[in-house]
């Protein structure tokens, strides 16, 4: 794949100014609803849900804004919760250390794979990611601090910074909340930025990007590197939460979950794949006590929403008239 | 007993074989990837499921109607290929004017469904398929004991990819497949239907994933994860070849089954991750693949 194919984008949402208005009130209406979230529902689902709308967010930074499908992206999350769930279990490291491991151990697997990923584009960019990943998957498999089909149980949640008891579930649920708050908005720093801008440069028209010599390659490496750390972040922060990390979270399936959460939002939004996690997670929530396989559903809304809303919820509400009067910008 | 670098010879033809058996079956799934890939610029996620209903028709085709395995040779890839053509007429062809990533998605969509729904009815563990009385039976070759329905496997597995590489090189129609690869729209001011020729080498490609399964059938258990295991390690193989090249998707299939067959004798604990590796070194040396064109 060249450029002169229109990567998944949100290109045809209309480039209308943003009212900087609209953007606060909706800043400060998603602050609010996270700190009520705690009161209305189970902190835990919520919890898990930030996790993974922040791996989601994270996964959006690649494929959204620098129009890259890794399909291996479960490497990143799942590798980091096993990272984090191992330094604070056996190592007996604080909370804040073992995630800043685990973020620092998924940058470097993304370095890694992302290096031998960029060699090729497209179709074969996915491939080589899901391959790469299905290799660190039977690696975590044989490894001995991972304990293979168990898992690390009971991770310890411990004392943030040596003072915040993390086994209070409120502290817990404010310590996830601030970590989601701040992830997302590196990445909306990152897609704000001059480094965004080329990133979405690329998105749009590769050969003209190496054409205006801008090395390609070294900002998709950095793109890459970035969105794992930042998946990485998702991962250890859930190994804390659910206090354990398993074979599950560097499965294959988890790199496709979290295509579908990007997909169902909005690919190159801002919120949507925040909304699309929560779909998925409220779903399988809903599903966990039936023996009906999730699969069935995750898989025909993966293909009603390629075939029919390619632009996901939030794009489409963007793109609609609501969307154009209130001046939405769904990618900014 | 006779040694080869300190391993019994024995072993090192049993994993051999193995890895023969196993490089089938990458040929065969590869063979199709490319196949599709080649005209409808596509990757087939649902390859792997496709394969594993190849092998469910055969088996519930015996459990409930009686039909032979012969039979279902030829049967479950009509079936299977006809029901894809189906999903390719209403859906598929709806994304080739989108970037090949939909595609991409929209098959892994229905991998999953197809997957979920496989394990809703019949479980998510294997279940054997009986290994028919005429090739249930072995040759001693002096040094080697050969089981003749493995022996089968690679022989039926070798003619089919052949027979595909001879249709498309070498006949007619292939000869405007591969023209409708070149430039679809020159085809189909000729007067040619491209849109039928999609259609058909969706129906060809899934029916190969389908023979592959019925295959696959008496020598693993058929269950509803097979597919899913084995296309991973497929889409490794395609990277390694290159889709370029019909002849090459087969000969990486095999090379890459022996080597894993290999490894598993000399270093078991990588025998898993073998094929990734060499897909990594591969990509490192030759982006384009070993038999690929770059682009």
């Amino acid at each position: 794949m060249s450029g002169s194919t229109p990567t998944p984008s949100a290109a045809a949402v209309p480039q209308a100014p943003s009212r900087p208005g609209v953007t606060a009130a909706l800043v400060v209406a998603g602050l609010a609803a996270l700190i009520a979230a705690p009161f209305l529902f189970y902190p835990v689902f919520v919890m898990t849900l930030l996790c993974f709308a922040l791996f989601a967010a994270a996964f959006n930074l690649l494929l959204g804004y620098t129009g890259l499908l890794s399909f291996g992206h479960a490497a990143f999350f799942g590798g980091a919760a096993y990272f984090t769930a191992h330094a604070a279990k056996v190592w007996g490291w604080s909370p804040e250390l073992a995630l800043l491991l685990g973020v620092a151990g998924a940058a470097g697997l993304g370095l890694v794979m992302g290096a031998v990923a960029i060699r090729r584009q497209g179709i074969y960019f996915a491939m080589v990611t899901l391959a790469l990943s299905q290799m660190f998957f039977f690696a975590c498999l044989q490894m001995p601090f991972t304990h293979g089909e168990d898992g690390i149980q009971s991770v310890p949640r411990g004392m943030l910074l040596g003072l915040i008891d993390l086994n209070r579930p409120l502290a817990m649920y404010f310590f996830v909340a601030a970590v989601f708050v701040l992830g997302l908005a590196i990445i909306w720093r990152i897609v704000n930025s001059p480094f965004g801008m080329i990133l979405k440069a690329i998105r749009e028209n590769e050969q003209r990007a190496i054409s205006l010599g801008y090395s390609v390659a070294r900002y998709k490496l950095s793109a890459f590197v970035m969105s794992a750390a930042l998946a990485g972040l998702a991962g250890g922060l859930k190994a804390l939460v659910l206090q354990f990390a398993t074979l599950t979270d560097v499965a294959w399936q988890m790199s496709g979950e979290v295509i579908l959460m990007t997909l169902l939002g909005g690919i190159g939004t801002m919120v949507g794949p925040v909304f699309g996690a929560g779909l998925v997670i409220a779903l399988q929530n809903r599903l966990a006590t039936s023996d009906f396989p999730v699969t069935i559903i995750t898989g025909l809304v993966f293909m009603v929403c390629v075939l029919l809303f390619r632009r996901g919820l939030i794009g489409e509400l963007a793109a609609s008239r609501i969307g154009k009067t209130l001046g939405m910008r769904a990618d900014t | 007993m006779t040694m080869i670098f300190g391993i019994p010879v024995q072993a090192l033809l049993g994993q051999l074989l193995v890895g023969l058996i196993n490089g089938s079956f990458y040929a065969l799934l590869s063979l199709g990837l490319a196949v599709i890939f080649g005209l409808l610029r596509v990757i087939n996620f649902a390859h792997g499921a496709q394969y594993m209903v190849g092998a469910f028709v055969a088996l519930l085709g015996l459990k409930y109607l009686g039909i032979p395995y012969w039979v279902a040779l030829v049967l479950s890839p009509l079936i299977v290929g006809a029901v894809s053509a189906l999903v390719e007429r209403t859906m598929l062809s709806r994304l080739y004017a989108l970037d090949p990533l939909y595609g991409l998605l929209f098959t892994f969509g229905l991998a999953l469904t197809l997957e979920g729904g496989f394990r809703w009815v019949f479980g998510a563990s294997g279940q054997p398929y009986p290994v028919p009385a005429s090739l249930n039976w072995g040759v001693n070759l002096g040094f080697m004991f050969l089981p003749v329905g493995r022996a089968w496997v690679i022989v039926a597995s070798l003619v089919a990819c052949l027979a595909v590489w001879a249709l498309i090189e070498k006949t007619r129609l292939g000869a405007t497949l591969r023209a409708a690869t070149e430039n679809p729209t020159l085809v189909q001011s000729f007067g040619i239907n491209v849109p039928l020729l999609l259609t058909l080498t969706y129906a060809l490609g899934a029916g190969l994933a389908a023979l592959a399964g019925v295959l696959a059938a008496p020598v693993y258990q058929v269950s509803p994860l097979m597919g899913s295991n084995i296309i991973i390690v497929v889409f490794a193989v395609v990277v390694v070849g290159g889709m370029g090249s019909i002849l090459g998707a087969i000969l990486t299939g095999y090379m890459l089954g022996v080597a894993e067959g290999l490894t598993k004798v000399f270093y078991p604990e990588a025998s898993n991750i073998v094929i990734f590796v060499i897909m990594a070194i591969v990509l490192i040396l030759r982006p384009a693949g070993l038999f690929g064109k770059e682009g």
